[in-house]
């Protein structure tokens, strides 16, 4: 068996990933320990909206709302175990089942909703529903409002791991997304993941063979966002705060940027997609503070010009089970 | 050959868009085994009629029958699930798909539900044995592993009748097969459907005339969405209104 | 809640709709004709905000300011269209999205460049700075009412534009149909380029109207974005009609909403319950609105033809 060079980098990736916080505190240099557990976080976000974007073809514009929803969850939960000594809601275990149910809830609602449209309608309503949930955590007055939340603590999950330590918290991100890798790569190309991918392609032809393809959508969907969910869950213990922002309509905007980047409905393109951008935005500002002025417009062109992404660099474009 | 039972009919359909009629009080019939040709000079409202009958388009007025029941307000896919496939007028496949994967997905649609996440679809039997046996039907078994886009027109148009098929169908709505084909290419199409005759209903709306005349049972001619001739090949051929309405166009 | 002060509000409603209506009415064309999804719409009511503020400083006059700053963010539109989005036609709408989204962050970071971060105010001046007693008692700004006759004045100059003028034609027919209008042998390329100006234009004004009221601030335009697609949503692509109806709807019960909203859940919730939900809820209530409608209606309430 001869490794392509898709493969090669897609070990090393992982490697060096996996060498992160050790390497970072050999060169006593903790700060790379945070940057990359972000970007490990980030990208189980982007492998998320990669499954219904790059396989389904829904231009979801409001994904960050579901990171807000695992962050506000955690962020919930854990000022209730603070401040009025709730015991249960500082058990991890609960806290990340109840980031489960309430992304699950919120994306069976506006995905029902949002599912019934198509093209422009469905990019311009998960915009809006997107935006509804930021107010909503704006007008949480109880929970900061406007300002956020922050956790004097992270979630411990009694018996197993405490994200408290910070290289625990790398590692458990680090599992997380590859277990969501592993959970894309069985999807696409399961019964289900051909379904989607169909409905991709040609949904009129979809249904002429027998498939109603909404539901199809909307499990997807759910999944999907229950995956950012999580991501979210751990992006609040990663920063030890939430606010509004984390679901700003702009961080939708970056999470499809980073798919895009990456390569769009390839298995490893969303990792790929999240370390060059998050590597772009930790160097350019200490390039020129007016970065977003070049950032915009290179945006642009590598939209219309590089269409494959990072992940095409690595040889032709593979069929999505290798 | 029995002939008796009706499989497809229309009551009285009717649908206008805005000020045209394209479907006027069509009322038609689909016998068991039998293959029906539907002809008719452009903008007479065939494939709104196709429409109709496999469910995108809801019709004004009137009533669909299908094996026996009123199927008027049943989505696509539930149609497809009573044995109703059609083929498409423009090439209507998974581009990005190969030939075994186009295939087998419309067998999948028909082999349970597909709410499996874990289990390798193009790894599983039940799904491609049915569809390598349709592939070779219609002639595509070299292309079995090759990306649809890179066929041919002709083979574009054999898989739309293989997806058809996988579908296991009782009948075949195909709209107008031959679109675009070269004579060989139509005469291979004229092949693989004579082939079916026997073992499924077809509708035909065809513009190929010699197609038409080599494989249908019965014709109904259509015009500005109403049908104003039915009967054998021979019946149509002298029918003084049809000449007028329609070969009329025809000849030089 | 007093009588009065509902009034009030529904005045307020219906200026802030009308505002909506002057972006959504160039975006819902945008959309319906191109079929281009523009983000950066945002970007031109907040340019035309800027240029109100710099006009309006330099010839110290708000309406000459105003009056210059009008053709200038036609002109933006006019550059914007032929340089960058001319070649998003042919893409799909997840190209479009991207590379206006890349608008949006190039024109913040410009303006944050030639004006700095911080918020302007523009000032207006002493004739509109007054109010008007609409009804024994009750005064009502000037310039609000200023802002609602200049609202219905431009709904009206479309209407007649898109019902009386050949322009209007071809822009009704490419709305419901773009390759019929080619086929008439028209320059596609022009009309768009004149749409898009339009569109420019009224995002723009939109932008200045509200600038004396709001701050002039970076990010101004992508607030009202997001509620202008909430109303070409309801409205349905390519509708204008659709549109003035939608955005005054909006309008109404977003303002209306807020300021009563409060008052009905005290009735039905305890104090304390009260006063934490209703503003979580009250800016929840467009939003709810365009749920309810899309459950209904999944094209809006003025589908354009054959969608």
């Amino acid at each position: 068996m001869t490794l392509s060079v898709r493969s090669v980098t897609v070990i090393l990736v992982l490697l060096g990933l996996a060498l992160v916080p050790p390497i970072a505190s050999w060169v006593d240099q903790g700060y790379y320990t945070v940057l990359f557990a972000r970007m490990l976080i980030m990208s189980i976000a982007a492998i998320a909206l990669n499954l219904i974007l790059g396989f389904g073809g829904m231009v979801s514009f409001g994904h960050a709302a579901f990171l807000g929803v695992g962050g506000y969850v955690a962020g919930i939960f854990i000022f209730h175990y603070f401040e009025d000594g709730a015991e249960w809601m500082g058990n991890g275990y609960v806290q990340l089942a109840a980031t489960i149910v309430a992304s699950a809830l919120v994306a069976l609602f506006i995905g029902a909703i949002c599912l019934r449209t198509r093209g422009v309608y469905f990019i311009m309503i998960t915009l809006a529903f997107g935006q509804m949930l930021f107010f909503v955590a704006v007008g949480l007055e109880i929970y900061g409002g406007d300002d956020g939340l922050s956790l004097y603590t992270r979630s411990e999950f009694p018996g197993l791991f405490d994200l408290n330590d910070r290289t625990t918290l790398y590692y458990v991100s680090y599992g997380t997304m590859l277990a969501c890798l592993l959970v894309s790569w069985r999807l696409i190309n399961s019964r289900f993941g051909m379904v989607l991918r169909g409905a991709r392609l040609n949904d009129r032809r979809m249904k002429a063979i027998g498939f109603p393809t909404y539901p199809y959508r909307l499990v997807a969907f759910v999944i999907s966002g229950v995956m950012t969910g999580i991501a979210g869950f751990l992006l609040a213990n990663q920063t030890d705060f939430v606010s509004p922002s984390m679901m700003h309509w702009t961080k939708s905007g970056d999470l499809i940027i980073i798919v895009v980047l990456g390569g769009m409905g390839t298995l490893f393109g969303p990792l790929f997609g999240t370390i060059a951008y998050l590597l772009l935005e930790d160097i350019l500002p200490s390039i020129t503070e007016s970065w977003q002025l070049f950032f915009g417009p290179m945006l642009i062109l590598v939209v219309l010009f590089a269409r494959g992404g990072i992940d095409s660099l690595l040889g032709p474009r593979s069929r999505p089970d290798d | 050959m029995t002939r008796s039972v009706p499989l497809l009919e229309t009551v009285s359909l009717m649908k206008r868009f805005g000020g045209l009629t394209a479907t006027d009080h069509l009322s038609l019939t689909v016998m068991e085994n039998e293959v029906h040709a539907i002809i008719g000079p452009n903008g007479a409202g065939k494939t709104t009629l196709i429409g109709q009958l496999t469910g995108e388009i809801r019709p004004d007025d009137g009533r669909v029958l299908f094996a026996g029941r009123d199927v008027t307000g049943l989505p696509v896919h539930r149609r497809s699930h009573l044995g109703l496939a059609r083929s498409f007028q423009i090439t209507n496949i998974f581009l990005d798909f190969t030939v075994l994967e186009n295939v087998s997905l419309a067998v999948q649609a028909h082999a349970g539900h597909s709410f499996r996440f874990f289990a390798d679809a193009r790894k599983e039997r039940r799904l491609i044995a049915p569809a390598e046996a349709v592939i070779e039907r219609v002639g595509l078994g070299r292309r079995r592993d090759d990306v649809a886009h890179s066929l041919s027109h002709g083979e574009q148009r054999q898989l739309e009748i293989a997806m058809a098929l996988a579908t296991d169908p009782v009948l075949l709505l195909l709209d107008e097969p031959m679109a675009g084909m070269g004579p060989d290419e139509s005469a291979r199409m004229v092949e693989i459907l004579s082939g079916l005759k026997d073992e499924l209903s077809i509708l035909l709306v065809e513009h190929d005339m010699d197609a038409v005349f080599a494989l249908a049972d019965r014709i109904t001619v259509l015009v500005y969405g109403a049908a104003i001739a039915s009967g054998t090949p021979d019946e149509i051929r002298s029918n003084d209104a049809v000449l007028d309405a329609y070969l009329g166009d025809e000849r030089p | 809640m007093n009588w009065l002060l509902l009034f009030e509000q529904i005045l307020n409603g219906i200026q802030l709709g009308l505002l909506l209506f002057l972006l959504a009415a160039g975006l819902t064309l945008i959309f319906g004709i191109m079929d281009l999804v523009n983000l950066a719409h945002g970007s031109l009511y907040m340019m035309g905000a800027y240029f109100a503020y710099s006009f309006a400083g330099w010839t110290d006059s708000f309406v000459i300011g105003v009056l210059l700053a009008l053709p200038a963010t036609l002109l933006l539109g006019i550059v914007v269209e032929v340089v960058a989005l001319r070649t998003l036609y042919d893409r799909n709408h997840l190209d479009q999205v991207l590379a206006t989204f890349g608008l949006i962050l190039f024109f913040n970071e410009l303006v944050r460049i030639i004006w700095g971060p911080a918020g302007l105010d523009l000032p207006l001046p002493d004739f509109l700075n007054t109010s008007v007693e609409i009804l024994p008692g009750i005064p009502y700004p000037t310039y609000r009412l200023a802002v609602i006759a200049v609202g219905l004045l431009v709904a009206l100059f479309l209407y007649l534009l898109v019902a009386r003028t050949r322009i209007g034609m071809l822009i009704r027919a490419g709305a419901s149909n773009r390759e019929m209008v080619g086929a008439l042998g028209v320059d596609i390329k022009l009309l768009y380029t004149i749409v898009f100006g339009l569109g420019a234009a009224l995002a723009g004004l939109a932008g200045m109207m509200a600038a004396p009221i709001l701050t002039v601030e970076v990010g101004m335009g992508e607030r009202i974005l997001i509620d202008t697609f909430v109303v070409i949503v309801i409205g349905g692509i390519g509708s204008i009609r659709g549109a003035f109806l939608a955005a005054l709807i909006i309008g109404l019960i977003d303002t209306v909403g807020r300021s009563i909203l409060p008052d009905l859940l005290n009735l039905m919730l305890p104090q304390a319950a009260a006063s934490t939900a209703a503003p979580a809820l009250s800016s929840m209530l467009t939003y709810v609105l365009m749920a309810l409608v899309l459950a209904i209606r999944p094209a809006g309430l003025f589908p354009p033809r054959g969608a």
